[in-house]
């Protein structure tokens, strides 16, 4: 226990907020993403189209598609969002 | 069949009026007997609908029509079977602080879902459809806020156009078929066409998406539970017996899936992005209507089944943080895992279960649409459908539960809700996880039989990359997801905004016609009566009185001109 940063109000953080336990949840992440994409070595696929039937499709079809979303969301955004008042007088 | 069953078979009796007559009587019952009604009544309605065997059970005449109040088959069952489950809990986790109008309204609701299951004709799913939107309506206004109000005003407006598009289609294929069964309709003429945006009305597809983000967290923590439930899977219920199979719902549900996401990635309050879910979630169940195998219904019904679990367990963890903090923005809330661990736990199950991870309700369920769509070989629809899966992750799966217990610390330390709402929150917890891991039992009640097994070793592999990785997108990506104090405009901007704009520049260009023609007519008006003035008026000349001297001058004038001439004569 030595990572004991306090807190504002004085007392220590919970342990699940501590850096050290956030580095290495990121750590155990890591490791989880690649073992679960290496599962593909010995998984037996069923392929329907085609290219989910590639190495890690799952894998690199999440990550890029959760990426454009986010993207898309933002951009739209910028058309889209008002302030959380917006209605308050129209309605 | 069982005894109590045969004895119920005898006395056939619509199971929707349990609710329906218990709801309204329920304010009317002494206090000491309430919570023992709100968790009975549901109960009761859930063992009668399961007692009632395949086959009309109850005629009435009406207008030369049979209507058949009571028809019972497997997806009836189904339906009432979770609706029923639905009312228990929603009860349970609020009969301690929700208002008796409330309450009496959510089941009054309820009990017009259960009707629809088990209706056998149009006319009487019409009936219990319209019973259903008043009584959701008055659980939004229930919240007796401003806003509620406005919201339950706009909620009734939506629904009652969808409900008279429904009925002018029910009308226009009656009138061309004569017939008024409810059973699978063709979708090939204006009726049919109607009925179905009708239905899709409720089910909150485009472009009237935006009526549930708008209305339900307006309601109260209790009242949004039971709205999560039963509007939209209602539409999906009736979908599914009239219009398996046609193919415009496939793209419809795609483009919910999506709007789902992208608009739950842009919102900052917490039930408004539950909301968006709901919407999300939706446009699987009528992806799966539209691809129309059996295996996909059997998705659909599943899902709609495991939906409604999970997602009220949600709104409960969202309800019971409102409840306990009274903030519902993201930008307000953060760090209450520490505080509220229950709330939090049962929430990231809902989360995971939404999410479809495996070993919960969601996986076993959606596997089954996903799977139609490839075994469909309907490419297109199975890239967006993964898609929309790792996307259900990003925005409820890890979105929901990081911003509301976990973030930046709010300085919050509220404790867990009423054991009520604990109790609620963990029966739904169990039925999501338990469900995920032994979904026997709920594929024994589903439509067809399932020839489906979801946990392969392949398929768990697949799913377990699809959202970890879209959890490592998440994370990657937090910077551009920070939150802010924001709304987005979408459908109901047209009947918020530009509607009211537009009629009010109507009203404003009429207004300024109109005194422009008044201003002209009273100006011709004004002139005449003017121009008669001056020459009748009592200053005019005709009517001027003229002074005696005068008068005596020009008479004499007159008899000096009349003896001139009689002189002249005389001569």
């Amino acid at each position: 226990m030595s990572d004991t940063s306090p807190r504002p109000e004085g007392g220590e953080k919970h342990w699940l907020v501590r850096p050290r336990t956030i580095r290495n949840l990121w750590i155990g992440g890591i490791i989880l993403l690649i073992a679960v994409t290496m599962l593909d070595l010995i998984v037996h696929k069923h392929v329907y189209f085609g290219i989910e039937g590639g190495f890690g499709f799952y894998s690199w079809y999440g990550l890029l598609t959760c990426a454009a979303m986010v993207v898309i969301a933002k951009l739209l955004g910028l058309f889209l969002k008002r302030e959380d008042t917006y209605y308050d007088d129209a309605d | 069949m069982t005894m109590p069953i045969e004895w119920l078979a005898q006395y056939p009796f619509p199971p929707a009026l349990i609710l329906i007559l218990g709801g309204l009587l329920l304010p009317l019952l002494p206090t000491s007997f309430r919570p023992a009604a709100v968790l009975g009544l549901p109960l009761a309605t859930l063992v009668v609908g399961l007692s009632i065997p395949d086959g009309v059970l109850l005629y009435y005449p009406f207008i030369g029509y049979e209507l058949e109040l009571v028809q019972g088959d497997r997806l009836g069952r189904l339906f009432s079977t979770i609706f029923s489950i639905m009312a228990f809990a929603g009860g349970l986790y609020a009969f301690r602080n929700s208002k008796m109008m409330e309450l009496s309204a959510a089941f009054v609701y309820a009990g017009g879902a259960v009707g629809v299951a088990f209706a056998g004709d149009l006319i009487t799913m019409f009936v219990f459809w319209e019973i259903m939107a008043i009584g959701s309506t008055l659980v939004i206004w229930s919240a007796r806020t401003k806003a509620s109000q406005g919201a339950a005003m706009r909620y009734l407006a939506v629904h009652l156009f969808g409900g008279v598009v429904l009925m002018a289609g029910i009308v226009a294929h009656v009138a061309t078929t004569g017939s008024i069964e409810f059973a699978a309709i063709k979708l090939d003429g204006i009726g049919a066409w109607l009925m179905l945006i009708g239905f899709l009305i409720n089910a909150g597809a485009p472009p009237f998406s935006s009526w549930i983000p708008d209305a339900y967290p307006e309601s109260s923590p209790f009242g949004m539970v039971f709205l999560s439930a039963f509007t939209t899977k209602t539409a999906v219920f009736v979908l599914i017996r009239t219009f398996a199979g046609a193919e415009v719902l496939i793209y419809v549900g795609v483009y919910m899936a999506c709007y789902g996401i992208i608009y739950a990635l842009l919102e900052n309050d917490m039930r408004r992005i539950l909301a968006y879910s709901i919407v999300n979630q939706v446009g699987f169940m009528i992806c799966g209507i539209g691809i129309g195998t059996e295996m996909a219904l059997n998705g659909a019904s599943a899902h709609a089944f495991a939906h409604i679990i999970y997602k009220a367990l949600l709104i409960m963890s969202a309800g019971a943080v409102l409840q306990q903090t009274g903030k519902r923005k993201c930008t307000d809330l953060g760090g209450l895992f520490q505080s509220m661990p229950l709330t939090c736990i049962c929430g990231t199950i809902g989360a995971l279960a939404i999410s479809s991870f495996p070993w919960t309700s969601g996986f076993v369920s959606k596997s089954m649409i996903n799977t139609a769509a490839a075994t469909e070989h309907l490419a297109f629809v199975w890239y967006m459908l993964m898609a929309a899966s790792a996307g259900v992750f990003l925005h409820a799966g890890i979105k929901f539960p990081w911003f509301v217990f976990f973030q930046k610390d709010s300085g919050m330390r509220p404790p867990d809700p009423a054991w009520n709402m604990k109790a609620a929150m963990i029966f739904f917890a169990f039925l999501c996880i338990a469900l995920g891991v032994y979904p026997d039992p709920l594929y024994a009640l589903l439509p067809y039989k399932v020839e489906y097994e979801p946990y392969t070793f392949a398929h768990v592999a697949e799913m377990l990359q699809l959202l970890l990785f879209s959890g490592l997108a998440f994370f990657l990506l937090l910077p551009m997801m920070k939150r802010t104090l924001t709304i987005s405009l979408d459908f109901d901007w047209f009947y918020r905004v530009a509607g009211p704009f537009v009629v009010g520049r109507l009203v404003q260009g009429l207004a300024a016609v109109g005194t422009a023609v008044e201003a002209t007519l009273t100006k011709m008006v004004v002139d005449t009566i003017t121009v008669i003035r001056r020459h009748h008026g009592p200053e005019g000349f005709m009517a001027k009185t003229l002074h005696l001297s005068s008068m005596v001058f020009w008479v004499v004038a007159a008899l000096a001109f009349v003896l001139i001439l009689d002189f002249a004569r005389g001569v």
